[in-house]
């Protein structure tokens, strides 16, 4: 009775404070819209894309911090030209797309770190690095609240298209939609929703948002709208665990947040019912039993 | 497959399904393409016969305006290959290995993949195009499948399956890119006698493919392509010992038109 009481006052107890309300509205909204975008991030191998655009914003926030812009412009004009700058380098040199992308945020992300360095500043330009969720202020919630329902109303509408993109851009082509279009919009959301994240997790996690829940839903299901679904759950929960973490052990929010998403992941990676490595291992053996009885792959569940 | 003939949306232009003429197409110093003319009639099976690196890749995104072109032009059903696109009149059916089979994709959302074109911006299915996915599924043999995820067929079901993504779009021309590599000989023959109803519905079919033994039994025409078309014509006429030594850099034993299946089919593939 006891633990119970204490586990209702783990969960109640931080509650009365307005901050944390704030904080797992945004860490929530933020995860939700995040994971979203993780599916097509995951199925499509993009996450050095995703870590890219996501550190290639830095120099755009910090100057819309000092233009008086919202964050969204400056991380929208950086994240496009970085993705617009490795197309370039990529075509124009002998250097290939991985190195290109690696140059390119690395530079951008440079440039920023400078900036905030030398730019004397009230709001700690800091937190854009490693996000302050306990400290987010009206503006901000508003923006998070903005640039996430922006995100997910494109999602609702092209959904289909995304998919189709990722799945088999020739045929895309071929019945006369355009592929470099889905393409741009796509990364046109994620950056985005590496605004919308960063004001939870900070720039440097951001990645690890547009990437952990999909791979994790990926682990857990053959249908797409169920990798939606999954995904989404997976980092709403950690989210709402991740800022109690943080109130508890008085720990960075963003880290307990990724922290309880690559958990998650984990879980996923050993004990999924199929894809899941232990599943992998029980069904090598039993196979290994019948010995000369190779599976046949239309028969498969 | 016991579907009733259902005439293809194309139009009765009386243009050929494939107009293209003199297609050259470079990727920087390579040239791809050399001047390539190709024609095909509306409602005939053409192969494309061509070693490695001879260009039928090539060939096919230049037909569907995938690559820019150094020069020539391209006409399918009398059309650019933009406004052929836009009207759902060509079908790609991609190499087995261009697709990942583990794309939480079912059967039958692959197939509504080629309905796309004739929704909404939304893409929401309505009753008439879960008529065609049905239908289509049928021709193909696939609806008992229809729920399963696309890696959980074998290869020639799921080649089937990008079939009959090109049978709901109701293209006329289809574009099949080695639709028998990695296809066991059952498959093979169920293949062979889906795409011979396409034939005999009036549509028209570009098979590339190394089979040379495969392509005397499936088509009517053959191309030999080495980055130009070779030869063109009936496939005993195209397929000559002389010209496939050209091309392939064998020489046929029994100087057979018809090369046997077994043994060689190693060397035809390279």
């Amino acid at each position: 009775m006891e633990a119970l009481n204490a586990l209702v006052q783990w969960f109640t107890v931080p509650l009365q404070f307005d901050f944390m309300w704030r904080a797992m509205l945004v860490s929530v909204v933020a995860g939700a819209v995040c994971a979203v975008l993780s599916c097509w991030m995951t199925l499509i191998g993009w996450s050095l894309m995703g870590d890219a655009v996501s550190h290639a914003v830095l120099p755009g926030v910090v100057l819309s911090y000092l233009l008086g812009l919202p964050f969204a412009v400056g991380a929208l004009v950086f994240g496009a030209g970085s993705v617009a700058l490795i197309g370039v380098v990529n075509r124009t040199s002998r250097v290939k797309e991985d190195a290109a992308i690696g140059v390119v945020f690395t530079a951008l992300f440079a440039v920023g770190v400078l900036l905030v360095s030398k730019i004397p500043s009230q709001t700690d330009l800091m937190h854009i690095l490693f996000g302050n969720v306990l400290g987010v202020s009206d503006a901000d919630i508003a923006q998070v609240l903005a640039a996430g329902a922006v995100v997910l109303a494109v999602v609702l509408v092209k959904h289909r298209d995304l998919t189709l993109y990722a799945f088999d851009r020739v045929h895309a082509h071929a019945i006369g939609l355009n592929p470099r279009r889905l393409e741009a919009l796509l990364l046109g959301l994620l950056a985005v929703t590496v605004v919308v994240a960063l004001q939870a997790v900070g720039i440097i996690l951001v990645v690890a948002m547009v990437i952990v829940p999909g791979a994790t839903a990926y682990l857990l299901t053959d249908r797409f709208e169920r990798m939606l679904a999954i995904a989404v759950a997976v980092a709403v929960t950690a989210s709402v665990l991740g800022t109690y973490l943080s109130f508890h052990l008085d720990a960075a929010t963003g880290g307990a947040v990724v922290a309880v998403q690559a958990c998650a992941f984990a879980l996923a990676y050993l004990f999924a019912p199929r894809h899941g490595v232990a599943a992998g291992a029980l069904r090598r053996a039993r196979q290994a039993r019948r010995t000369g009885e190779p599976a046949d792959p239309a028969s498969a569940p | 497959m016991t579907a009733p003939a259902r005439a293809p949306e194309a139009p009765a232009t009386g243009h050929p399904a494939i107009d293209a003429r003199g297609l050259t197409v470079r990727y920087g110093d390579v040239l791809a393409l050399d001047a390539a003319d190709l024609r095909v009639e509306s409602g005939t099976v053409c192969a494309l016969l061509g070693a490695n690196g001879s260009g039928k890749s090539t060939l096919f995104s230049a037909l569907i305006g995938l690559v820019p072109l150094a020069g020539g032009q391209v006409l399918l059903h009398g059309r650019t290959p933009d406004r052929a696109r836009k009207a759902g009149l060509v079908a790609y059916v991609p190499q087995s290995e261009r697709i990942d089979h583990s794309f939480p994709v079912r059967v039958v959302d692959v197939v509504m993949m080629g309905r796309y074109g004739h929704m909404g911006p939304m893409r929401r299915p309505r009753a008439a195009d879960r008529r065609a996915v049905a239908e289509a599924l049928e021709r193909t043999g696939l609806s008992h499948l229809a729920h399963r995820q696309v890696g959980a067929l074998s290869g020639g079901q799921r080649k089937r399956a990008f079939v009959a993504r090109g049978i709901a779009q109701g293209a006329d021309l289809f574009l099949l890119d080695e639709p028998f590599a990695g296809v066991d000989k059952g498959s093979e023959a169920t293949i062979t006698e889906v795409l011979h109803g396409m034939r005999e519905e009036g549509r028209t079919l570009l098979v590339s493919t190394h089979d040379l033994a495969g392509a005397g039994e499936l088509c009517d025409r053959a191309v030999l392509l080495q980055r130009r078309v070779l030869a063109e014509g009936a496939p005993e006429q195209v397929l000559t010992p002389e010209r496939l030594a050209e091309v392939f850099g064998i020489t046929a034993p029994g100087a057979s038109a018809r090369p046997r299946h077994d043994g060689q089919e190693a060397a035809w593939r390279r």
